[in-house]
């Protein structure tokens, strides 16, 4: 059926628009703020064919979301939309509201962000496609229904006929999503914009829910726009690619044109600044410096001059248009239809020919103007540390001592029934038996999809939360037998960084309260702790001057700096990194990970990197371990675990992150999981992989899987320190 | 690469420049409340009736008691500005003192009420569980009983209902509870944030933490409870006043006017409407007060409009 109303669907096009789907000229849009306008998107024109897929990536602030916004016609009354977006030939900025539900569901669908929110929890699934059905189609409830079990179907839902019955939440995040995907297919749209659909996803999770995306467009042959932050998600995805900046499109083209010769600053940037898998670990990444700026105040000019190493006065008057360069190295105008051009808006795009990151972003004769800057907040960096002294005794790494361990830990939080008598019902086994041996000055990152107790194992490593059973031992003391008041001193060599900078510090504390606090509460001066406020400040990259100011008052990247040099205010020996850089922009990511690399080489730390991002775990761990439904799956050092993955879920995992590399992306070959995870409350028997095991659905014997349902694999060394607990592990190449 | 070079600033880690000169926390709440025109208006006003209320009875020539030389039931002329009672009050020496005892009773009860129930909130908060449960049945207790049925039988039982102070205490001793609800509320989805883990990872007392970070995050629910309070306590004074076991006269409060002018609106409204105009206008003035401080106190809030 699908094949037919493709071709009906294609007679109904006006003639004279050829094959272009979504014709998006010089929209801008503007919203009335307290202090001005704020121009959220500026003079954005773009088009989309049929069947094709663009991918615009950009940072938070960058106007993409709100673009598609004011294509769906969603944006609120007040803002200023200018310009004009044609979804099929016909005009949707200035149209009522009534108008453009007509276009809206029907030509045009979107895919939000959360599933949690984008479907109303007090109505079935079944029904909630259905009414996107009969929104836009004169048919019956029986047909509706019939046509969302199909729906259901091709989004790749297993027993649709149960799930149509159910409600959101009995649903997990991947389920919803497809839900929300069956949804927007229901109508067979033209154009569907998904608008980070997978951000809110485990990467296992995400990989499945794009793959039911690709999957439901093929077969409705819709055309789709892909709103990401993540570069790896459009590499793999998109035919086109446009790069937003400051409310700008600032460079479009092809995926494999923008991604292997970049025309624009800002792109080349993002590239340097993303930490990738298929990349050795030696390499410092290369952060864009300062941050996105503010469309308040924007600069005249380019939008990006201020960060950009090559900025040269031209830049800081004239605000360059998006244009092609010609075989002459000249810049050309292209029409917006000829899709297959490489357009950048950049004075000096042509010189970005072969340019590679570092050369430009920490390039030697590029721009002695950034160099300085970067030398001089060195060299700030290293008097601020000769200063703090004491703890950078490093040198003698002769002994390799644990200096936290952790046997055995388990952690069940308790079910409680509802009403006066809180009976416990059940638990949620958190952390079932994991051991783990934090040496001095390493890295040890915990690895693991959310729920698998990565976050709770960190927090009752540092006794935020009592363990249920299990020991925890710090320089041979055993703090889990610690009462609070003993656990005190000993808090200040374990601290803690947070992964949300906007909810870890104190909205009503200046800076300098919240790096000065643990100093307080340990009872130290008042004076002592003022200077090394400012030292600390220094010493992570921020104007010490700054202290008197409020969080609110800094961007993601340096609020991340100051709960850094909170924790840090105590001279602790160990950090524990709770998703430190999950939070942030890939720009700004980038700047933080390098300085908690300088600083664990310069004050000797030893760091517990808590992380999802496997490719940031392979940047900067020293050793990982991988966690699954609260048990430690495999564990080995960086190398050994990237090089050789041995457990099935170590090799699914690191199977589906994203390359930002379009062509690897495409080809590389995939060990895909199914399903979600369980739930800790009910963990299956036997091995607790095993019910999304790739292994054993389809590589072993019913004799062999017996072994797996029925007996727990133990964490067994394969040699050299690598340990995987599966019963059939094998080593696979992945790279 | 290029001979000309912007004169740009050199980025740095914190481009970000939010402008203006360095001033202490003091400095930046006291500018942000100046700015809150509505607040500053009631901060005036109120000032001005404290002030009447306080210093006014040195300068008048008339006190709040009986005077022979009073004539009684004058409307309002040069001798006596507001007029006499029928018993040969002065309405002027009344009104002054009786404003001062009921602002008296007002914000005792308002800070004592508040510290109680702050504290109590925050704990029971902080704490959760079990000692989250006692704690919230005691509130609940204090909650269902009719307030204005306890104080009078505590006040009628004591015989101390005399004075202004027993008032205050015995109003403030049931009114708390409302806020520790508040406060309870607030906290709890407060004590969840990171920031209040982070603490905890610094080591942290319970205490250092409800005093440093949860009381003034929760500040502004706080301050709005404290000055309705202001205004529940000026009404149950005026309430208690009317049946007879608020103050006694021959001292006098402004519930009390209201009270004993409760026949004379129509026909002697010189009696009545003093008092009752100046009890709104009291309990406006701290509520306007009140939203001004409570945005003067959020660093968030960059720009106070009204």
């Amino acid at each position: 059926m699908t094949t037919t109303d493709h071709m009906s669907n294609e007679e109904t096009v006006p003639p004279g628009t050829g094959d272009v789907v979504l014709e998006v000229r010089d929209l801008s849009v503007t919203f009335p703020s307290d202090d001005g306008p704020l121009p959220a998107v500026r003079e954005v024109s773009y088009v989309l064919r049929r069947g094709e897929a663009l991918g615009i990536v950009g940072e938070s602030g960058s106007g993409k979301s709100v673009t598609s916004m004011a294509i769906m016609g969603l944006l609120p009354k007040n803002a200023r939309v200018e310009g004009s977006a044609k979804v099929l030939g016909q005009e949707i900025v200035g149209l009522k509201d009534a108008q453009i539900s007509k276009v809206r569901g029907n030509k045009i669908a979107m895919i939000f962000q959360d599933p949690l929110t984008s479907l109303n929890p007090v109505y079935t699934v079944g029904y909630q496609i259905a009414e996107a059905v009969l929104a836009h189609r004169k048919v019956g409830k029986k047909a509706a229904m019939a046509r969302a079990l199909e729906l259901l179907e091709l989004v790749g839902i297993p027993n649709p006929e149960q799930r149509l019955k159910q409600y959101p939440h009995e649903l997990s995040g991947g389920m919803r999503q497809r839900v929300v995907i069956a949804v927007a297919m229901a109508n067979e749209p033209d154009v569907i914009i998904a608008d980070e659909p997978t951000t809110a996803l485990d990467v296992t999770v995400q990989a499945q829910v794009l793959e039911a995306l690709e999957a439901a467009r093929k077969e409705t042959g819709a055309a789709l726009v892909l709103i990401t932050h993540d570069l790896g998600v459009v590499a793999g995805h998109v035919d086109r690619i446009g790069v937003m900046y400051g409310g700008r499109m600032v460079e479009m083209g092809p995926v494999e044109e923008v991604f292997y010769r970049p025309r624009m600053p800002y792109a080349l940037g993002l590239l340097g600044s993303l930490p990738r898998l298929d990349e050795d670990r030696s390499e410092r990444l290369t952060p864009i410096m300062g941050t996105p700026p503010s469309l308040l105040a924007l600069p005249r000019g380019c939008a990006f001059a201020p960060r950009c190493p090559m900025a040269r006065s031209v830049c800081h008057e004239e605000e360059p248009r998006l244009l092609a360069t010609d075989e002459n190295g000249e810049r050309v105008r292209v029409p917006v239809e000829d899709t297959d051009a490489h357009t950048a808006a950049c004075h000096f795009s042509e010189e970005l020919e072969n340019a590679q990151p570092t050369d430009l972003f920490k390039g030697t004769a590029v721009d002695a103007d950034t160099v300085e800057a970067v030398d001089e907040e060195e060299r700030q960096a290293e008097e601020a540390l000769a200063e703090v002294g004491g703890s950078s005794d490093t040198a003698d790494g002769s002994g390799r001592e644990a200096i936290l361990t952790v046997r055995d830990l388990v952690k069940h939080f308790p079910i409680r029934s509802k009403g006066l008598l809180k009976r416990r019902i059940g638990e949620v086994q958190a952390v079932s038996g994991i051991s783990l041996d934090l040496y001095e000055h390493e890295t040890l990152a915990l690895v693991g999809e959310s729920g698998c107790g990565k976050s709770t194992t960190a927090r009752l490593m540092l006794q935020l939360i009592k363990q249920t059973s299990g020991e925890i031992g710090y320089k041979g003391q055993a703090l889990h037998s610690m009462s609070p008041r003993q656990m005190r001193p000993l808090r200040r060599d374990l601290q803690l960084v947070f992964q949300d900078p906007f909810a870890s510090l104190d909205p009503r504390m200046t800076v300098s309260d919240i790096i000065a606090e643990p100093m307080r509460i340990h009872g130290e001066r008042n004076g002592g702790a003022k200077k090394r406020v400012r030292e600390l400040l220094e010493l992570v990259g921020l104007n010490s001057e700054h202290g008197s100011r409020y969080p609110h008052e800094f961007s993601g990247g340096q609020r991340q700096r100051i709960g850094i040099a909170r924790a840090l205010a105590l001279n602790p020996k160990v950090l524990i990194l709770d998703e430190p850089v999950s939070a942030l922009d890939v720009s700004i990511q980038a700047g933080v990970i390098n300085l908690l690399e300088d600083l664990q080489d310069d004050l000797g730390l030893s760091y517990l990197f808590v992380s999802h991002d496997l490719s940031v775990v392979k940047h900067i761990a020293d050793r990982v371990a991988v966690m699954y439904l609260g048990k430690i799956v495999e564990t080995g050092t960086t190398d050994q675990l990237f090089s050789a993955p041995a457990h099935p879920y170590t090799q699914a995992l690191i199977s589906a992150i994203p390359l930002p590399d379009p062509v690897k992306e495409r080809t590389r070959e995939r060990i895909v999981v199914t399903g979600d995870v369980p739930s800790p409350a009910n963990p299956p028997s036997g091995c607790r992989f095993r019910t999304r095991c790739p292994k054993f659905a389809d590589e072993l014997s019913e004799n062999e899987r017996v072994k797996c349902v029925e007996e727990p694999p133990e964490l067994l060394d394969r040699g050299t320190g690598h340990q995987d607990a599966c019963h059939y592990s094998r080593a696979v190449e992945l790279f | 690469m290029s001979e000309k070079r912007a004169p740009a600033a050199p980025p740095s880690a914190d481009a970000e420049s939010v402008g203006g000169v360095e001033r202490t926390q003091l400095q930046m709440i006291l500018s942000r409340f100046l700015r809150h025109r509505a607040a500053m208006i009631s901060l005036v006003v109120l000032v001005a009736i404290i002030a009447a209320a306080f210093l006014g009875p040195f300068v008048w020539r008339w006190d709040h008691t009986v005077h022979l030389e009073i004539p009684p039931s004058v409307p309002p002329g040069a001798d006596h500005p507001l007029g006499t009672t029928t018993a040969g009050h002065d309405v002027l020496g009344q009104l002054m003192r009786g404003a001062q005892q009921t602002l008296k009773v007002a914000f005792t009860v308002s800070i004592m009420g508040t510290v109680v129930g702050s504290l109590w909130g925050a704990t029971a908060g902080y704490y959760g569980g079990r000692v989250d449960s006692l704690m919230m049945r005691v509130v609940d207790v204090f909650m269902i009983v009719p307030l204005l049925v306890m104080v009078a039988a505590i006040a009628g039982n004591a015989r101390a209902g005399t004075t202004w102070y027993a008032v205050a205490l015995i109003i403030g001793f049931f009114s708390w509870a409302q806020i520790a609800r508040v406060v309870r509320g607030v906290v709890l989805s407060l004590r969840e944030q990171e920031f209040v883990e982070a603490a905890r990872a610094a080591g942290a007392s319970p205490s250092w933490i409800i005093v440093r970070h949860l009381l003034p995050n929760a500040a502004g629910p706080i301050i709005v409870a404290a000055t309705l309070l202001i205004a529940v306590a000026i009404l149950l004074e005026a309430g208690m006043s009317f049946l007879q076991f608020g103050i006694q006269p021959p001292d006098i409060s402004l519930g009390q006017m209201i009270g004993d002018a409760r026949t004379a609106a129509s026909t002697r409204p010189w009696l009545f409407y003093p008092p009752g105009v100046l009890l709104v206008v009291i309990c406006l003035t701290i509520n306007f007060i009140g939203d001004g401080l409570r945005d003067a106190l959020d660093p968030r809030q960059s720009m106070v409009r009204r």
